[in-house]
């Protein structure tokens, strides 16, 4: 626990200060005199409200995609699949995880190249590959987290006793009524928990827009131009803390769901 | 040519990602230009009096090497590139060898003293020597020395009032690359990547850095007297906002910007981009399909050179390792495997690819000159005006990031 205080929290103040120091451009050298220069430029320059919108929007529109897709198929492996299938379901929900991000991702270029297989099953229907920008990315994103929706979600369904099902029929609900007024409610901690894994990896992600993004970028490439490219630490440092405050901001409203206690 | 390309690619691959993106981004990392004038324009720049070597002495047993990855393979990237075990054995000084990925970390990592030699690009030569963290060259010391190209000697980038700062390593063009199915008629110009992007709308690419602005800035050097842009590397306020403008207005235009290489490879293969800027490593590697060429308007660049630390622990070794590096043999080996021209061009009878020499124009020196070679922009103009402040590199990053929007 004194560990994860030191380095983590430690690491987190750094930043904070960091990105209050400012730099000197040609030798490279921080100067370590106080000034909110980085956070003025930061809320004044339009460009980098867009981007904190586009990444915010990219991150809720993968978790949204993300947990519409899990929830069928959390249910099936919880309450439908056989115990022998339910553990194949699990070992096949894990496998792409054993995958290396970078293949996954390279992976998607290649199916939405305009030359690739997506292009090919749309073009007998006069459609085209939607091509490297803001879809692809949601789409990537999408594959990629997807597991981390299906895992907490599977879970939080397994937890839902089986009579809760037994004694909404009972009472006369159909099986829809069951998963709208029974199912989904019990579950929703669990999709809230798993949308913390989602949503934060989407928010910090930058080389899946690097890869399918075509000209697009998020918070994640504006950090990494400024510290790896014009080694403007604090600058970058600055940008960071966005993604910080909107993840605070929304583990605060996870906490209310009571997501927290099912991770 | 499609044999180095595959060994690049294994390279890449065990480099990762990450670091490959800044590496390839930066690693033919710019050098520094600014046409035949450069110190006695450059802001009261002065080099510090730090002592040269007059002569050499025993060899220490070990050098310190920080270099652009691709420049010191010793044969752990892949078994058959390997020029560093050579020299080892030649010289009995034991290489270790330390990649960086951009040129500020390179400044930094020489700040420290435990370095013997850099492979400095243009926009890190110039801080180094200003710094007085590398020391003049004595190039009566090295053999290989006359040997090298006279048009990469006492430039703006690797000297300072006609003392050498370094031996030239190699360098190259950023060129114009076009699919020769799609794009017809052939492109003589930038302006099919600028005015004229439209033909080629969602098809075009462009390099993925700050720096990228500077070719904006070339093509309107040559199309838009009226700014008097004299240098793509100074710019004032108005000239940067006129290259954003126009970098605005190319991006409705661009399919994605590229700055890992083999990105642009599989792109233009794909036909997911026709049209871009481009190195010739690229163009040779994807074949026949492409055509690359120097545009009318002349292009971007990058040319190192290779320095020796002031406190040097090993300046013999060092000195030694400059000689052997820019010897005909490695510098064939560095050139093929890193795609660029040699500066020893006595490494073109010696070169896998016989035409690789002409492919690069190693020897051609008006070639040479039409290249802006890339530099850190600073506040004090690279062009000699003192009446404005310039842009600097800081600035060119807030604007490269409004460009992409």
């Amino acid at each position: 626990m004194l560990w994860l205080g030191v380095a983590y929290l430690g690491a987190l103040a750094a930043l904070l200060i960091t990105s209050l120091w400012t730099q000197d451009d040609f030798t490279g050298t921080i100067q370590r005199t106080w000034t909110l220069d980085n956070f003025r430029d930061l809320f004044t320059i339009d460009v980098y409200r867009t981007i904190t919108l586009r990444t915010i929007g990219i991150a809720a529109l993968v978790t949204v995609i993300d947990a519409v897709l899990a929830f069928p198929i959390a249910l099936y492996m919880a309450k439908v699949a056989s115990p022998r299938l339910q553990r194949l379901l699990v070992i096949a929900v894990l496998m792409p995880l054993w995958a290396s991000y970078l293949v996954k991702a390279y992976a998607w270029r290649g199916m939405l190249s305009a030359d690739g297989p997506l292009a090919w099953i749309a073009a007998p229907f006069g459609l085209h590959s939607p091509g490297y920008g803001v879809p692809a990315v949601i789409i990537t994103l999408s594959y990629l987290w997807l597991p981390y929706m299906i895992l907490p979600v599977y879970a939080g369904l397994e937890r839902v006793p089986n009579s809760l099902f037994e004694a909404s029929a009972d009472l006369g609900g159909g099986a829809w009524t069951t998963i709208r007024r029974v199912v989904i409610p019990m579950a929703f901690p669990a999709i809230v928990a798993g949308s913390i894994f989602t949503f934060s990896l989407s928010l910090g992600d930058y080389i899946a827009v690097k890869i399918v993004g075509g000209t697009s970028q998020l918070l994640g490439n504006v950090v990494f131009d400024n510290q790896g490219a014009a080694n403007n630490l604090p600058f970058a440092a600055a940008v960071a803390t966005v993604p910080i405050v909107v993840m605070l901001v929304y583990l605060a409203a996870a906490r209310r769901t009571g997501a927290l206690e099912n991770l | 040519m499609k044999t180095i390309g595959s060994t690049k690619l294994a390279a890449v691959a065990c480099a990762g990602l990450l670091a490959l993106a800044t590496a390839c981004g930066t690693s033919s990392g710019g050098s520094d230009g600014g046409g035949p004038k450069a110190a006695e324009d450059q802001g009261g720049f002065t080099a510090p009096d730090v002592a040269m070597m007059q002569s050499l002495g025993d060899m220490e047993g070990e050098v310190n090497i920080l270099a652009w990855p691709g420049y010191a393979e010793d044969g752990s990237t892949d078994k058959s590139i390997d020029w560093v075990t050579p020299f080892e054995q030649e010289t009995g000084c034991q290489a270790n060898v330390k990649y960086f990925a951009t040129s500020d970390e390179a400044v930094q990592l020489m700040k420290s003293g435990e370095y013997d030699v850099v492979s400095a690009s243009g926009d890190a030569s110039l801080r180094l020597i200003a710094a007085g963290d590398v020391a003049p060259v004595n190039t009566d010391l090295l053999k290989n020395y006359p040997d090298i190209e006279d048009f990469l000697k006492d430039q703006p980038w690797n000297s300072v009032d006609g003392q050498m700062y370094g031996v030239p390593h190699g360098w190259g063009a950023n060129l114009l690359m076009y699919n020769k199915a799609e794009v017809d008629p052939a492109p003589t110009s930038w302006s099919a990547v600028f005015d004229d992007a439209s033909q080629y709308a969602g098809k075009v690419t462009a390099y993925d850095s700050p720096i990228y602005i500077a070719d904006a800035a070339l093509y309107l050097m040559n199309t838009q007297p009226d700014l008097d842009i004299l240098d793509p590397y100074a710019l004032d306020e108005d000239q940067l906002a006129a290259a954003v403008d126009l970098l605005k207005k190319q991006k409705a235009n661009v399919s994605e910007y590229w700055s890992d290489y083999l990105k642009e490879v599989a792109a233009f293969k794909s036909g997911d981009s026709v049209i871009g800027t481009t190195w010739q490593v690229i163009a040779s590697t994807i074949g026949d399909k492409v055509e690359a060429f120097l545009p009318d308007e002349g292009s971007t660049g990058w040319s190192d050179t290779w320095m020796i630390s002031t406190d040097a622990p090993d300046p013999n070794c060092g000195y030694a390792w400059m000689d052997y590096i820019t010897s005909p043999k490695a510098q064939a080996a560095v050139a093929e495997y890193f795609g660029e021209a040699p500066a020893n061009t006595k490494a073109c009878g010696l070169t896998s690819d016989p035409s690789f020499c002409d492919t690069y124009h190693a020897k051609d020196a008006a070639y040479a000159a039409q290249i802006h070679y890339w530099t850190t922009p600073i506040a004090q103009c690279l062009d000699g005006r003192t009446d404005v402040k310039c842009t600097d590199y800081g600035d060119w990053t807030t604007a490269w990031t409004e460009v992409k929007g």
